[in-house]
C-alpha cells in the first residue's frame, strides 16, 4: 500500500518534471543553433528570476494568465471549448474602462463597479455563444472565435474613436479613471516580509482577486451539486443526462460562468496599471490562458503553478531582449514546448495510472474471494 | 460441391460471455442463405469473425473448401468476401462516384483516373442491374438509393459473397421489394449471398435456406420452402420456455405507473413507439419482450425524461409526468439501471462514490443543499458495497477498475438504496457473470415484495419468464400481445415477437389480449 502510493505520488510529479526537462533541452538546442549562449541564457533568466523585482513582475504577469485560465476551464470541464476568453475580457476591459470613467463613487463601490461591469459584459457576450448552442446547436468553438472578431475587430475598434480622450496622444485611449476607481497596489503587503520594492514595480491588487477566484473555483468544482453536474456532464454526458443534469442549463451556467471571470482578466490593467482602455491594450491574454489551463489540468493548483511558470518565462523574454543575450522568441518556443510535452506525458501518466488502478482492484478482489 | 463458405466448429470468447459456441455453418455458391437469431444471439461477432473484423478463438473458416485466416477485412476483400453494413459508411458530402472508389482508387500518372472509375462504376452497375448516378452527391439520395451504393462499394472491389447485415432495418416496404429484386439479379449473375435478419417473413421471401443461431450456437439449417414463419420463431426462440419461480404474487392493486397511449418519434421522425398503454402495480414486475430496435429504447427514454413523445400520458402514483425533467421523476421516485452501464449508467474515471452519487445528486446522503456531502456519500457507497457486493478495494478507485458485474451491483445497488417506486430496468444482467446475475434478479425479487414497481426490458427469456408478473410483447412500436408468464409456450412468445403473429393466424393458441392494457 504504501509503496502504491509513493508509486502514485512518484507519477504525478513526474509529469511536469520530465516535461520541464525535455523542454529545457529543446529549448538548450535552439539556443545554440541560433548561436546564443544556452548556458549563460538559462543563468541570466534565474538570476533574474530570483530578483525580488522580477518576481513582483511574474506576479502581475501570472494574475490575468490565471483569471484567463480559470475562465477557459470552467468550460473545459465539461468539454465545452469555450476559446472566447479573448473577446470577452477585451470588450469587458473596454466597457469597464468607459464606465469606469463615467462614476465618480466611494472608492471601494466605484471598484466593485468596475469589475462587476466587467464580469456582466464577459458574460453576456459568452452567454451569447452559449445561447446559441442551447437554442440553435452551434458549435461554441465557431460561434466563440467569430464573437472574438465582433468583439475585437468590431466593437471596441469601432467604438474606441467615439470614447478618446485626448486626439492629440500619441497612444489614443479612453478617459482615465478617477484615482478612487483604482485599487492600491499590495507593495505594502509584500515589503512586510522582504525588502523595499524598487524600480516603480508594483504588485497589483487584482492578484488577490485571483486568488479568491482560484478558491472559488476549487470548492465549487469539487465540493458543490453544481460542480458535480458540471463535471459529470464533461466525463459522459449520456450519464449525466440519465442522471438528472440538464444538459441545456448546465451549457449556459459553464458558458456564463466562464464569461464572469474573462471579465476580470483585462482589471490589472484597468484598476492598476493604466487606468483606461487604449491602443496598447494587452491582448492574447484569452489565447494563453488555454495553454494554462491544458497545462495545469484545468485545476486550480494545477494552473497557479501553470500560471507562475508562463509569467516567470514572459518576464524573462525582456531580461533577454535587453542583455542582448537571446531572441525574446525563445521564450515562446520554451512555452510552446512545455505544453506540448506536458500534454503527451499526462496522457502517458494517466494511462499507466489506470493499468495500476485495475491490477490493483483486481488483486483486492481475488484476495477477499 | 464445394461450398461457398463453410464454418466448422466456430467458437468466440468474450471476457464472461461465449458469443459463438460451436458454430457450424454451410453456403452453397450462388445462394441466398439466410442466418436468423435474436439479437444477442451473436449473429453480428458471426460476421465479424467472418468479415476478417475480429479473429475467432477456434474453429476452421473455408472459402472454396480453402481453408483461410484472415487478420483483417483486407483479406476477406481479397477471398471475394464484402459486407453492407447496417449503418452506411458513406460521406455524404461526396457524389456516388468518389464514394465508390474511395480507398481503391483506379489511378493514372498518380491522379485518380476518373474515366476509368466511371467505366468500371458503369459496368459494374449495368452487369447487375442497380442504376444510380455517379454524379449525384450522396446526401442527396433516398435511404435506399444509398444502399445501392454501399452494394455497389462492395461488387466494384471484386466481391462475389455479400454479407448483408439487417438490410432491411433502415427501409420502407417499396424499398424493400427493390432490394430483394436487385438480390435476386445479383444471385442470377452469380453471387452469393448471406442475409442477416430477423424478420421472418422477409427471410422466407427471400432466401434459399436458413440458418439459426440461438446463443451462440447454430441450432439447424433448414430449406426455405420447407417451413412456416411460426417454425422459425419456435427455432429462435427455443423449444423449452424456463418455467417461472414459484414465487408468492406481491401484486397489488396500486397503480406505480401508467403510460396512456404514448407515441414516440426517434431520430427520422417515424414512430418508434406507438400508441402504448400500460400499468405497472407496485409489486408488479412488468416484463417487455421484444426483439431489440421494435421501440424499447425509445419508451424507456419517453419514461426517464431524455425523449419527449409526441402524444400520450406517463403518470407516476397519479401524478402527470410527461412533461416533468429527468431530475424531477428521479426525485419524484424513478429510479433506472441502463442498458449500457459504460454509455448511460457510469463515469468511468469518477470514484465509485461519485458513481453512486449520479442521479441521486440532489438528496442527502449524497448532498446537502448547495454542497455535495462527501462523507455521507462515501458512507452510503460502502453501504451499497456491503449490501450489495460489489467487490472493490474501496470507494475512492475509479469505477474503470471494477468489473463489468460489479459495476452493474454498483449501478442496482445505487438504484435501490434509493427506494424507487418505480423501476426501469434494461437488460440488468446484460454481459455479467451468472454468479453476479443470480444477485440482480434476488435484488429485484426482493424490492418487489417491499412493493416496488419494475418496469423490466430485457432480450433473455429465463430473465423475463423468470422475474416477470405479466409479459407484454412489443413489436414495431407497439404492445402486440399481453402473456402470462406461466402459460406461455415458445411459439406464442416467438409468433409476437418476430411479427408472425401479424401475419399468420396459426398462432393464435394462449391467452392473448391484443394491444390492451397491462
Amino acid at each position: 500500500m504504501n509503496t502504491g502510493l509513493l508509486r502514485r505520488v512518484g507519477l504525478a510529479v513526474a509529469a511536469p518534471l520530465v516535461s520541464a526537462a525535455i523542454a529545457i533541452l529543446i529549448s538548450a538546442i535552439v539556443l545554440e543553433l541560433s548561436g546564443s549562449d544556452a548556458v549563460e541564457t538559462f543563468r541570466t533568466m534565474i538570476e533574474n528570476g530570483t530578483k525580488l523585482e522580477s518576481m513582483i513582475d511574474m506576479l502581475n504577469r501570472a494574475t490575468p494568465l490565471y483569471l484567463s485560465a480559470i475562465a477557459a476551464a470552467i468550460g473545459f470541464r465539461m468539454n465545452l471549448f469555450n476559446i472566447g476568453v479573448e473577446g470577452q475580457y477585451i470588450l469587458a476591459a473596454f466597457v469597464a474602462a468607459v464606465v469606469g470613467a463615467e462614476l465618480d463613487l466611494w472608492a471601494p463601490l466605484h471598484v466593485a463597479a468596475i469589475m462587476l461591469t466587467a464580469m456582466l459584459v464577459g458574460a453576456a457576450w459568452s452567454g451569447l455563444a452559449g445561447l446559441l448552442k442551447v437554442t440553435r446547436g452551434v458549435n461554441e468553438v465557431i460561434s466563440t472565435i467569430m464573437l472574438n472578431f465582433i468583439a475585437v475587430g468590431g466593437l471596441v475598434a469601432g467604438l474606441l474613436p467615439k470614447f478618446i480622450d485626448d486626439p492629440t496622444a500619441t497612444n489614443q485611449g479612453t478617459t482615465p479613471i478617477a484615482e478612487s476607481g483604482r485599487l492600491p497596489d499590495l507593495n505594502s503587503w509584500v515589503e512586510v516580509f522582504t525588502r523595499e520594492i524598487t524600480k516603480g514595480r508594483q504588485l497589483t491588487g487584482v492578484f488577490v482577486v485571483a486568488i479568491i477566484v482560484g478558491i472559488i473555483y476549487h470548492v465549487v468544482i469539487n465540493r458543490s451539486r453544481l460542480g458535480f453536474d458540471i463535471r459529470a456532464s464533461g466525463m459522459n454526458p449520456t450519464a449525466a443526462r440519465a442522471g438528472g443534469v440538464p444538459p441545456k442549463r448546465m451549457i449556459m451556467l459553464a458558458m456564463v460562468g466562464g464569461g464572469l471571470v474573462a471579465g476580470l482578466v483585462g482589471m490589472p490593467e484597468i484598476l492598476s496599471d493604466t487606468n483606461a482602455y487604449d491602443q496598447g491594450f494587452v491582448q492574447g491574454l484569452g489565447f494563453a490562458g488555454i495553454a494554462v489551463a491544458l497545462l495545469g489540468r484545468n485545476t486550480a493548483l494545477g494552473m497557479a503553478f501553470a500560471a507562475l511558470l508562463f509569467g516567470f518565462l514572459d518576464s524573462s523574454a525582456a531580461v533577454l531582449q535587453v542583455s542582448n543575450l537571446a531572441s525574446s522568441e525563445i521564450v515562446v518556443i520554451m512555452q510552446a514546448t512545455i505544453l506540448l510535452v506536458a500534454v503527451i506525458a499526462y496522457e502517458v501518466v494517466n494511462r499507466i495510472r489506470q493499468r495500476d488502478e485495475v491490477k490493483r482492484a483486481a488483486q483486492l478482489v481475488e484476495a477477499s474471494a | 460441391m464445394t461450398a461457398a463458405i463453410e464454418l466448422i466448429g466456430i467458437t468466440k470468447r468474450f471476457p464472461g460471455v461465449i458469443a459463438n459456441d460451436d458454430v457450424n455453418l454451410r453456403v452453397e455458391p450462388g445462394e441466398i442463405h439466410a442466418i436468423c437469431g435474436e439479437n444477442g444471439a451473436g449473429k453480428s461477432t458471426l460476421m465479424k469473425i467472418l468479415y476478417g473484423m475480429q479473429p475467432a478463438d477456434e474453429g476452421v473458416m473455408k472459402i472454396h473448401g480453402e481453408e483461410v485466416h484472415f487478420s483483417s477485412p483486407t483479406d476477406a476483400i481479397a477471398q471475394g468476401i464484402g459486407m453492407v453494413h447496417q449503418h452506411f459508411m458513406l460521406a455524404d458530402q461526396m457524389t456516388v462516384l468518389e464514394n465508390v472508389i474511395l480507398g481503391s482508387e483506379p489511378s493514372k500518372y498518380g491522379l485518380i483516373d476518373q474515366a476509368e472509375a466511371e467505366r468500371h462504376l458503369r459496368a459494374v452497375g449495368e452487369a447487375y442491374g442497380l442504376t444510380v448516378d455517379p454524379n449525384d452527391l450522396v446526401e442527396t439520395l433516398e435511404v435506399g438509393e444509398k444502399q445501392r451504393v454501399e452494394i455497389i462499394k462492395v461488387l466494384f472491389r471484386g466481391a462475389k459473397i455479400l454479407i448483408l447485415d439487417e438490410p432491411t432495418a433502415v427501409l420502407v416496404p417499396q424499398e424493400v421489394e427493390e432490394l430483394f429484386r436487385n438480390l435476386r439479379e445479383l444471385q442470377a449473375d452469380g453471387a452469393t449471398i448471406i442475409f442477416i435478419d430477423h424478420k421472418l417473413q422477409e427471410v422466407l421471401e427471400i432466401s434459399d435456406r436458413i440458418t439459426v443461431i440461438r446463443r451462440g450456437k447454430t441450432v439447424t439449417t433448414v430449406d426455405a420452402d420447407a417451413v412456416t414463419a411460426a417454425d422459425l420463431a419456435e427455432l429462435m426462440v427455443g423449444s423449452e420456455l424456463p418455467s417461472p419461480e414459484t414465487t408468492d404474487s406481491t401484486v397489488t392493486d396500486e397503480v406505480a405507473l401508467e403510460v396512456t397511449g404514448v407515441t414516440v418519434l426517434d431520430e427520422d421522425g417515424r414512430a418508434a413507439v406507438e400508441d402504448v398503454s400500460m400499468k405497472v402495480r407496485r409489486g408488479e414486475v412488468l416484463g417487455v419482450a421484444g426483439i431489440e430496435g421494435n421501440g424499447q429504447a425509445e419508451l424507456i427514454e419517453a419514461l426517464i425524461g431524455t425523449r419527449d413523445p409526441v402524444r400520450g400520458r406517463v403518470r407516476l402514483m397519479g401524478q402527470d409526468i410527461t412533461k416533468s425533467s429527468v431530475r424531477h421523476r428521479r426525485e419524484a421516485g424513478i429510479g433506472f439501471v441502463p442498458q449500457d452501464r459504460h454509455a448511460e449508467g457510469l463515469l468511468l474515471d469518477a470514484t465509485l462514490w461519485e458513481n453512486a452519487a449520479l442521479g441521486h445528486q440532489t438528496k442527502p446522503p449524497f448532498s446537502k443543499g448547495f454542497w455535495i456531502d462527501r462523507a455521507g456519500s462515501r458512507e452510503r457507497t460502502e453501504e451499497i458495497r456491503r449490501e450489495f457486493d460489489v467487490r472493490s478495494p474501496g470507494v475512492d478507485v475509479s469505477a474503470r477498475a471494477l468489473s463489468g458485474g460489479n459495476q452493474q451491483k454498483l449501478i442496482i445497488g445505487r438504484e435501490m438504496t434509493a427506494d424507487p417506486i418505480v423501476l426501469i430496468a434494461a437488460h440488468p444482467t446484460r454481459g455479467i457473470d451468472v454468479g453476479a446475475q443470480a444477485e440482480v434478479w434476488n435484488d429485484i425479487r426482493e424490492a418487489r415484495a417491499n412493493g416496488m414497481a419494475t418496469l423490466l426490458v430485457s432480450a433473455d427469456l429465463d430473465e423475463l419468464i423468470g422475474l416477470s408478473d405479466t409479459i407484454v410483447v412489443m413489436f414495431h412500436g407497439k404492445l402486440v400481445a399481453t402473456l402470462d408468464p406461466n402459460e406461455v409456450t415458445p411459439r406464442t412468445l416467438g409468433s409476437y415477437m418476430t411479427g408472425a403473429a401479424l401475419e399468420t393466424s396459426a398462432a393464435s393458441e394462449g391467452d392473448v389480449v391484443h394491444g390492451g392494457d397491462a
